[in-house]
């Protein structure tokens, strides 16, 4: 198969999306709407992103809530990370 | 991404050229199950929306600066160094420029060493090790910081709820629509409690 309309679609998209707003001319507003709709594109997409990944099986469930509460309370990507390993193994190991 | 059939090598250019590590992983699922060009890209599209919106928000911070470094600007945006800049311009107003671009060189070079590591080694690391999570935790770590308003976070459950009640949609098309969900579900919480 050939990646190469693949790969340089993806690319081009991506560097789009990223530059939008950015070279826009000076004094040009962005419509309210859609800046409001932008501030949850985050929240949303990230979330559409792990959810599958999470909520299956008996120990991803419970792996997920720990590694939520950790990142609740101490905001860091690789605690988080080896948290929810390590919780993975201990849920997957009791069950 | 090598584990689902992508040469080592297009693999290691799609991260220099996209640096998106979400879509690339999406991506290569769907290229591994056959799927049209066109609903790759478009997952790509909704993925990546979001660097749509940082670049939204980096504009009442950089709309002055040369066009280069918008550019540059752009193509160094990720999800981390989007939340470092902005965390830190809070505090730090001068020299913001030379913050972020120092800031996503190093992020972009850690990044291209561990995606390399990933496909010189990945194969040799065993699978009861269960690495594989590590994906999607790392993306609750990225979402947990959103979520300081009420709305945020009804925006992330209608989208958690949505992408597994719409789970049997092929091709992926799950995310797209729990996307759409979740923003509307956002934007009419916030117009309710007005």
């Amino acid at each position: 198969m050939n990646l190469w309309p693949v790969l340089l679609g993806m690319a081009a998209v991506t560097f789009a999306l990223r530059v939008s707003f950015l070279v826009l001319p000076p004094g040009i507003e962005t419509p309210a709407l859609l800046r409001r709709a932008l501030r949850y594109v985050p929240p949303a997409v990230l979330t559409a992103i792990w959810a599958p990944e999470v909520l299956v099986g008996n120990e991803q469930l419970p792996a997920g809530v720990v590694a939520i509460a950790v990142a609740w309370r101490w905001r860091m990507t690789f605690a988080t990370i080896v948290a929810g390993l390590l919780a993975l193994h201990f849920f997957a190991w009791l069950i | 991404m090598v584990a689902s059939g992508i040469p080592p090598l297009v693999a290691m250019l799609m991260s220099i050229l996209v640096f998106a590590g979400a879509s690339m992983v999406a991506s290569a699922q769907l290229l591994a199950s056959a799927a049209p060009v066109a609903v790759v890209i478009l997952t790509t599209l909704i993925i990546n929306l979001r660097f749509m919106m940082y670049s939204a928000s980096l504009r009442q911070h950089f709309a002055a600066a040369p066009l280069r470094w918008r550019l540059a600007i752009g193509y160094l945006t990720a999800d981390n160094v989007y939340g470092l800049a902005l965390g830190h311009f809070d505090q730090h107003p001068e020299h913001k420029l030379e913050y972020f671009l120092g800031a996503g060189l190093v992020v972009w070079g850690v990044w291209q060493l561990a995606v390399l590591a990933g496909i010189l080694i990945g194969a040799g690391v065993p699978a009861s090790w269960r690495l594989e999570f590590a994906a999607p935790l790392a993306f609750i770590a990225l979402t947990i910081p959103f979520l300081r308003e009420r709305a945020m976070i009804v925006a992330a459950l209608a989208a958690g709820i949505s992408v597994i009640v719409a789970q049997d949609l092929p091709l992926r098309l799950n995310i797209v629509a729990a996307a759409a969900v979740g923003i509307t579900a956002g934007l009419l919480f916030e117009k309710r409690r007005k």
